[in-house]
């Protein structure tokens, strides 16, 4: 109280104490005029002068923001139509990110050892809180994504969106699919129930028959010549490191080329 | 020929009768005229009051800008069309029709000049779309903020929903730990890989496992460089398009024998009548 009477508005000494809001508003101004606020967010961000809506500020949002990686300012009315492309492509990206930040929540609780891995996943499922949920996502999330990706390759087919300019970038996408469907395959064994290990048996089993380095590649992939802890930390390297990180690169050139190659594909 | 407006072809025409008619002794007198009659309303006099008014030989349709544009003509400019105008008064000073006054005015001019005092003539017509980049199609654009933003959104959230939903309700499935003395009946693969594993029971195993999936993924990449069909419409690509939905039937027909009839040994079963054998 004492303070607010000698410090509180500006010495003009008629008695006004500034209201709970005032002073809120007060300390919001001080901020966004701050050094710090301004040197987070660009100039012309609505961050920085507020957003009334208008044609400028609505391209303002997408071009000071991390959106402009992936939007233009403008589409093509028909690329907004959910019909056309039922968001297939960007779900896939969305679930992956959803499969990261499960994945990261997962990996607090698990080791990958042949002794400890199941019982990892067994007390994650019933002393961890939300383990039980978290993994359950992580489990149909990836599921959802092989088949949402599979799903955007038949569209994009039956648009003959792959079609010139875009070759370059159906190919991309062939590759995505391929890395998703490893992804998958890698995250699979994690669990080491009987699940994981027989359906990863009778996996590898059949990367055995490549001609010629059928048994280095398999010898490569388990880290032996049968499934044991090693296949478990090479697994799990690769599946939480090592094909994260090339499906990032590709993703970053396959979302590249759809706006060089300009846009999604026209409608039919 | 085809990029001159219509109305100066038509005066030009107009011109070109009136001056066969005149005779062919003013032919070169009447190459000025002809010029002049063409310039349009630009080299027009601002001050109107001793110009004789426009010929009714239908010409001056295309000068109805004449004092508009006059305010824009450099005022040296003014005072030389001025000035041959009064060297050449005598002949244009009454209002008769340009052509028969022609050979008149022509006799004491020098310089290549109209009926009227026209110091310009119309060398060519420049279609506004030749020198402004004009697109032929505009194309129809929307904000992306917030009209797919706000699509994307609402996308993301259902889907999170619904995954949030799915996993509360559905367990993943986790067995017994791992036992390599103990080989459940029957091994399957993961359900995308039950494709391939569904070829195992028909080919040798380097067939299934590695030739086959390494055509397959391949011959996608290939998809477009083989596929020379510019057309997207499906009407176009109907071959197209019965192969690529007899390739995503033939994996999908197999996925599903693979996770729904295949039982123990691998043998074919029926789930209705031996139960489900299989875990995702």
């Amino acid at each position: 109280m004492a303070l607010f009477r000698r410090n509180g508005n500006g010495g003009n000494g008629n008695g006004h104490r500034p209201s709970p809001a005032e002073k809120l508003a007060e300390v919001g101004e001080k901020v966004r005029s701050s050094q710090a606020w301004a040197s987070i967010f660009r100039p012309g961000s609505i961050f920085r002068k507020g957003y009334t809506d208008s044609p400028r500020n609505r391209s303002y949002v997408i071009m000071n923001s991390l959106v402009y990686h992936l939007h233009p300012v403008k589409v093509k009315r028909h690329a907004v139509k959910v019909s056309y492309t039922l968001c297939l492509g960007g779900l896939s990206f969305f679930l992956f990110i959803i499969l990261t930040v499960t994945g990261i929540f997962l990996m607090f609780f698990y080791r990958p050892e042949a002794a400890s891995a199941w019982n990892d996943i067994r007390t994650l499922e019933t002393s961890v809180t939300f383990g039980l949920l978290v993994r359950n996502m992580h489990r149909w999330g990836a599921h959802l994504m092989v088949l949402s990706v599979f799903l955007h390759m038949a569209r994009v087919f039956y648009h003959g969106a792959y079609k010139p300019p875009r070759e370059f970038n159906w190919v991309i996408g062939v590759i995505l699919l391929t890395l998703t469907l490893l992804l998958s395959f890698t995250g699979y064994l994690l669990p080491w129930d009987q699940l994981a290990l027989w359906a990863v048996t009778v996996g590898t089993n059949m990367m055995g028959y490549t001609p010629v380095f059928g048994n280095q590649i398999r010898f490569v992939l388990l880290g032996g010549v049968e499934i044991g802890t090693d296949t478990l930390l090479r697994w799990y390297v690769l599946h939480v490191l090592m094909f994260p990180f090339v499906i990032v690169i590709f993703m970053a050139i396959h979302f590249w080329r759809v706006r060089k190659d300009g846009g999604i594909s026209g409608p039919l | 020929m085809t990029d001159i407006p219509e109305h100066l072809l038509r005066r030009a025409q107009e011109r070109r009768a009136a001056l066969s008619s005149e005779g062919t002794s003013e032919g070169e007198a009447a190459e000025p005229a002809a010029g002049g009659a063409g310039a349009g309303g630009a080299g027009e006099p601002p001050a109107g009051g001793d110009t004789p008014p426009p010929p009714a030989d239908g010409g001056d349709d295309g000068r109805g800008g004449g004092s508009e544009g006059a305010s824009k003509i450099p005022a040296h400019l003014l005072a030389r069309s001025k000035a041959a105008k009064a060297r050449g008064g005598t002949a244009t000073a009454t209002a008769t029709p340009p052509a028969t006054q022609a050979p008149a005015g022509a006799a004491p001019a020098p310089v290549a000049r109209g009926p009227e005092g026209h110091t310009q003539r119309l060398l060519t017509v420049v279609k506004a779309g030749s020198i402004q980049d004009v697109k032929s199609t505009p194309s129809d654009k929307v904000h992306t903020w917030p009209h797919l933003l706000i699509g994307e959104f609402v996308a993301a959230l259902v889907i999170t929903a619904f995954l949030l939903v799915f996993s509360a309700v559905v367990n993943a499935p986790f067995l017994a730990a791992a036992n390599f003395n103990f080989t459940p009946n029957p091994s399957k693969a993961p359900w995308y890989f039950l494709g391939l594993q569904e070829l195992l029971t028909m080919f040798h195993p380097m067939v299934a496992g590695v030739t086959i999936p390494g055509m397959g993924i391949f011959g996608l990449m290939l998809a477009p460089y083989m596929d020379r069909n510019p057309s997207n419409k499906p009407e176009d690509r109907k071959f197209a398009i019965s192969l690529m939905t007899l390739f995503l039937m033939f994996w999908a027909v197999l996925v599903i024998i693979g996770s729904f009839f295949r039982g123990p040994g691998f043998n074919f079963t029926f789930p209705w009548r031996d139960g489900v054998f299989f875990d995702l």
